[in-house]
């Protein structure tokens, strides 16, 4: 199976730049410096190449909206915050290839004609942060970042910028605003980042792996890389499978490979030789679906079709005997301590899920909480200036309507009939 | 007591300012900055920060509680933080948070009162491939059992 990302993850030599080189690393780059950046972009087109940081935006369409007059100096930000629970893929790419992700930068930006980019990284991420700024210092000192790469008269310089430990600061105008030094409290839409973005500037905001993947376009073409994929969605994936299975991990796999085939596949079944009980697709926020949904091609419009969503590509796996109350409000704690507070159904709503859901778990649960929880999940949905809320309603809504019973024994025995452990 | 970043500090923050177009940007680095310098976040700290980027105290202390990472009281020489989120607590991350509690006979967001070691519990840290994890000081350590957490722990001085 040809790989786009991983090829050479294995290897060590590849951090660095000299090993980077010997693969043939920067060369999409003196590739791309002979382009016009409307061919680059015309080649990111072609590769249907989707965003894969959770919303599956096509990126050369994203890239299409930035504005045509060049009198308002634009950049881009990388997105490299992976806070969704169950994602991990980013950090691989920027510990083991961290020339790659630089590379696909200064191919970007010379493609958006933008001359500053500043990589947002989460900042329990000390370690990536530092192989990346080694990287990018080293980048500077042969030239490929700075004034005038490689003699093509593009100037560049790249920024690695810590967060501190806000989820919500994935989002983009979140994130945003956590740039310019501001809690990262999500920002009403329009104007849209690429118009009105980081410190007022038209703005590109993408994800790791989305921009890793630009220079193995610009060598090989955009067809080529749309070919590895399905019909709406190019290339690979990187897909993080954790949870119950015998070989967790990243897997770099052709877009809408089937789920079923990664789990039994990929990541080796499931541990101790029991039954699947459930899966969480694509990052904690998208809907749970039950052992018997997952024969189901692991793309967007597939995932959409049966109601969830392959998102950041983070496949949980929950095996049998797990309460999934608990594992619920696992989830719930989670969401109701990274809602930013700004908007009052997520700020309240995300809270309320936390307190029902834990009350039921706790053997404390009334007649009608289940109708509440479905309740409140409807008026959290779309109401709220950033989907934090939804991401908190969805796996709310969809483990009350596949695992309902669940629920209700809780509520009738008063007590969890899993011990309230999850092992 | 006052606070002024070190020399290297110093250096550090002058060498910020020249990576963004706004002042304002730096207050997450100088945050980190300072506390790399203090253990932790203190006020004067904040007062500090907020001159040298020429904003007021209030607006720095707003940020620095709105994330998580910054800590405003001391923690201990060691920081020890489990990650309680989905793909950890599926693989066991509940058992050992009490495991470290009892060893260290505190619970999550106490310090041990010789001032070695803070508890906390985290939300995910991004490493749910290799869970249950967690962070002590700058370092992930991961695949965790209570015998390899013992290990580390006992390893640290």
């Amino acid at each position: 199976m040809e790989t786009v990302l991983t090829t050479h993850f294995a290897d060590d030599r590849y951090r660095g730049l000299s090993g980077y080189r010997r693969t043939g690393g920067y060369d999409a780059l003196k590739k791309a410096f002979a382009m016009t950046p409307e061919a680059i972009i015309d080649e990111v087109k072609k590769a249907n190449l989707r965003g894969r940081g959770g919303a599956g935006f096509p990126a050369g369409v994203k890239w299409g909206f930035l504005p045509k007059d060049l009198s308002r100096p634009r950049v881009l930000v990388i997105n490299a915050d992976e806070g969704e629970p169950g994602t991990f893929k980013d950090r691989v790419i920027m510990s083991r290839g961290p020339h790659l992700l630089i590379e696909g930068i200064v191919i970007s930006c010379f493609a958006l004609r933008a001359h500053a980019c500043w990589i947002y990284i989460r900042g329990e991420f000390v370690r990536e942060a530092r192989i990346l700024d080694e990287a990018i210092a080293e980048a500077y000192g042969a030239g490929l970042l700075g004034k005038d790469i490689l003699g093509s008269g593009f100037d560049l310089d790249v920024t690695v910028h810590r967060g501190a430990g806000a989820y919500i600061c994935g989002e983009e105008t979140s994130l945003i605003n956590s740039l310019e030094g501001k809690r990262g409290w999500p920002r009403l839409k329009p104007p849209f980042p690429a118009s009105v973005g980081a410190f007022g500037l038209p703005t590109i905001v993408n994800n790791v792996e989305t921009i890793a993947d630009v220079p193995w376009i610009v060598t090989h073409g955009g067809e080529r890389f749309a070919a590895l994929g399905c019909e709406k969605n190019g290339g690979t994936r990187l897909i993080g499978v954790s949870g119950a299975v015998n070989r967790p991990g990243v897997y770099e796999l052709p877009a809408g490979i089937n789920l079923k085939e990664i789990i039994y596949t990929y990541a080796g079944g499931i541990r101790d030789g029991k039954a699947l009980k459930a899966v969480i697709p694509g990052g904690s926020s998208t809907p749970v679906l039950r052992a018997n949904e997952i024969d189901v091609a692991y793309d967007i419009e597939s995932m959409a079709k049966i109601g969830t969503m392959a998102g950041s590509g983070g496949v949980i796996v929950i095996a049998e005997g797990t309460c999934m109350v608990r594992a619920l409000s696992v989830l719930m704690n989670f969401y109701a301590h990274e809602s930013c507070g700004q908007c009052t159904p997520c700020r309240e709503g995300t809270g309320w899920l936390k307190k029902i859901v834990g009350r039921i778990e706790a053997g404390k649960g009334r007649v009608g909480d289940v109708e509440l929880i479905l309740d409140l999940c409807d008026n959290m949905m779309g109401r709220t200036i950033c989907p934090l809320s939804d991401a908190a309603a969805m796996p709310a809504q969809s483990f009350v309507w596949k695992f309902r019973e669940e629920f209700d024994r809780h509520i009738a025995e008063q007590k969890c009939p899993y011990g309230n452990r999850f092992l | 007591m006052s606070f002024e970043f070190s020399d290297a500090g110093r250096r550090e923050f002058d060498r910020l300012l020249t990576r963004y177009p706004d002042r304002m940007a730096v207050v997450l680095p100088a945050l980190h900055l300072a506390q790399r310098e203090l253990g932790y976040v203190s006020d004067e700290a904040i007062v500090h920060i907020a001159e040298r980027v020429g904003t007021s105290p209030a607006y720095v202390e707003g940020v620095a509680t709105f994330y998580t990472m910054y800590n405003r009281k001391p923690v201990g020489k060691y920081h020890v933080q489990i990650c309680r989120n989905i793909s950890c607590s599926l693989l066991g991350a509940e058992h050992l948070i009490e495991h470290v509690s009892k060893k260290l006979g505190v619970a999550p967001g106490e310090t041990t009162p010789d001032g070695k070691f803070t508890l906390s519990k985290v939300e995910c840290l991004g490493s749910c491939g290799t869970a249950p994890v967690m962070m002590v000081n700058d370092d992930y350590h991961e695949n965790l059992t209570a015998g390899s957490i013992d290990r580390i722990l006992d390893g640290l001085k």
